[in-house]
């Protein structure tokens, strides 16, 4: 059920590329460890970040959770509809869920993404280990 | 039951002011400060007292039943504590007085600072933080200025992850990085993770001891090495300290600097009920930073030293909640060091014996001898669909206030129960009797469970939606206008 046509991360977040454009979410998994998500703290468009940082900030009944930088690059668009909307994060993770859309800046850094076959590998070993 | 604005009546009166004995003058309030709208209630002084007192038979409190809440000691507060903070030489005193005019009081904080000392083994304290996080944040705030003043810049924060969770938030509010250290399947701080983590950039180790799963970490005096070996310090959050009063000294364990909170383990009030007190003591070489002023004795008098070299600065008007520090006393000297001792023993035990009893239908995902709390899991219940949110509200119907959920969030379903040194064994009986039962619900008629609470006064509130789309403030519908 994760989409084929995306890359995951450990810290399990999503992202899609189109040309140069990466958008980039929160996968079913992380959704259903937060439970019910009742705000997301936006960066400012325009703002440039390196690979491991901290984007955004979800909040949710149960905790405040970073999204984590994929890879590196500037901030084009933020899914501003989550601000009265941020059930859409739970209800569809990979579509009007989306959170924001980075430029690319080293297209190199989505090498070390896993597809979506290994990202399931990985919950599964996370849902054992814990 | 109706908001107070629902019940007003136009024109009701609470009070009747004389005529103005002198002349009305002009206040000249800019227009755009003066508002028309305000729309304030207008009841009588009985309509009042009623609404509020009806308000107040709704609370449930420490006072009016058990009361379980994990990692944060809510204990029993002992009513000779109100008693004596109430004594009208300590009840009217006025933080302008001067020292002399001041004695009895100056006195009091500075024996209860030594007190501090003694349970701690730390070298000076200061009474002026009004709470944990802000004791941590003055710690740390110390720290910074300690490491400054060494000439060295360091980042970053270890943390357990199984630490209270203010202390990540106060390391970023004071500057610091913070760096996660993973827990291992004993419970406790993994040291290869540790020794990995702490370097020359390492400012403090943030450890919260016993932990947040009720665990006591046994190689604190390791783990303190490791982080003094790279020239950190080490930080105590002294939140559990109730399990651990007369028994050990956080000295010993290394700790360089801590705070305790005074409305966890020394039975002043908490929460709503407050304020709070979150004193924090420091070993000799870091007493020049704290906080001016600090309380000293020259000869037979108490003075306030504001003449402390490299003093981060006040961190709170005047010196702190001072009737809080009046209700601590008060228990210290009621208690004495065998009292305390006694105190940590039975909170201990207490929390053993339930948790021995609940794991008969719970999961207990960490199995070893427990401190003052433990976290058990409803992940036995989920599979029958019933989640741990919706044992806590099954737990009102019983007539007990649920123990912290979700929290620590290393344990999935979890359910952090501290039962405090106060509870008898029929009280604890009582409670296990009630999770017992809620385990047999769960497997034979879940939907009880799934729609509790049953018999309060609301039914379950939609604590998503109050969270999504907040309504702060009063808004009359049509008809009320």
């Amino acid at each position: 059920m994760n989409p084929k046509d995306c890359k995951y991360t450990k810290e399990h977040e999503w992202i899609k590329v189109e040309g140069s454009v990466a958008t980039i979410g929160i996968t079913n998994f992380a959704q259903e460890q937060l439970g019910d998500i009742v705000s997301v703290e936006f960066p400012k468009v325009g703002k440039e970040f390196s690979i491991g940082e901290s984007l955004a900030l979800i909040d949710s009944m149960k905790t405040t959770s970073d999204v984590y930088a994929p890879i590196s690059g500037e901030i084009l668009e933020i899914n501003s509809e989550l601000e009265s909307r941020p059930e859409l994060l739970n209800e569809d993770p990979y579509g009007e869920g989306w959170i924001l859309k980075l430029n690319i800046k080293n297209p190199n850094e989505l090498e070390d993404l896993m597809n979506a076959e290994e990202y399931e590998a990985h919950v599964e070993k996370e849902a054992e280990g814990a | 039951m109706k908001l107070i604005f629902e019940k007003s009546v136009s024109g009701r009166m609470g009070v009747t002011l004389p005529k103005p004995g002198v002349p009305k003058s002009d206040l000249n309030i800019p227009e755009e400060y003066l508002r028309e709208d305000l729309n304030l209630p207008e009841l009588s002084e009985i309509d009042v007292v009623r609404h509020y007192t009806s308000l107040s038979l709704k609370n449930f409190g420490v006072d009016s039943g058990f009361y379980p809440l994990g990692s944060c000691t809510m204990k029993y507060n002992p009513k000779i504590n109100e008693s004596i903070a109430s004594f009208p030489g300590f009840r009217n005193s006025h933080p302008y007085q001067p020292e002399g005019g001041s004695q009895g009081a100056l006195q009091l904080m500075y024996k209860l600072s030594n007190y501090l000392c003694e349970i701690t083994g730390m070298d000076a304290f200061t009474l002026q933080p009004a709470a944990g996080a802000h004791g941590e944040l003055t710690g740390l705030m110390m720290a910074k200025a300690y490491l400054k003043k060494k000439g060295e810049e360091r980042k970053n924060i270890l943390i357990p992850d199984s630490a209270h969770g203010t202390n990540p938030a106060s390391s970023v509010g004071c500057g610091f990085d913070t760096i996660k250290i993973e827990t291992n399947r004993k419970g406790t701080v993994d040291l290869e993770a540790l020794a990995a983590a702490a370097d020359e950039n390492t400012a403090v180790l943030m450890i919260t001891n016993p932990n947040t799963l009720g665990i006591f970490e046994k190689d604190i005096v390791n783990i303190s090495k490791i982080v003094h070996s790279h020239g950190g310090l080490v930080y105590l959050d002294g939140a559990n300290m109730n399990a651990m009063l007369g028994i050990v000294k956080p000295r010993d364990m290394g700790v360089d600097m801590m705070h305790l909170n005074l409305h966890k383990t020394f039975s002043t009030p908490h929460g709503g009920g407050g304020p709070g007190g979150g004193p924090v003591g420091v070993r000799e070489f870091l007493k020049d930073f704290l906080p001016a002023p600090i309380i000293e004795k020259k000869k037979d008098k108490y003075i306030l030293n504001y003449d402390v070299t490299n003093s981060i600065g006040r961190v709170k008007p005047f010196y702190g909640n001072f009737g809080v520090m009046v209700k601590a006393f008060t228990y210290i000297r009621m208690l004495g060091s065998q009292g305390l001792k006694d105190v940590a023993e039975n909170a201990v035990l207490n929390a053993n014996y339930l948790m021995r009893k609940l794991k008969e239908d719970y999961l207990l995902p960490y199995d070893v001898v427990c401190k003052h709390e433990f976290v058990i899991s409803g992940e036995n219940q989920k599979k029958d669909g019933v989640s741990t949110m919706d044992i806590a509200k099954r737990l009102l119907d019983y007539g007990f206030h649920p123990p912290t959920i979700y929290f620590p969030l290393i344990v999935k379903e979890a359910m952090m129960i501290e039962p405090t040194e106060t509870e008898s064994k029929q009280t604890l009986d009582e409670f296990a009797d009630a999770m017992h039962k809620i385990a047999e619900e769960a497997k034979t008629n879940p939907d009880i469970v799934k729609s509790a609470p049953h018999i309060t006064p609301t039914r379950r509130l939609d604590g998503v939606l109050a969270a999504r789309k907040p309504i702060v403030k009063y808004k009359p519908s049509d008809s009320d206008v």
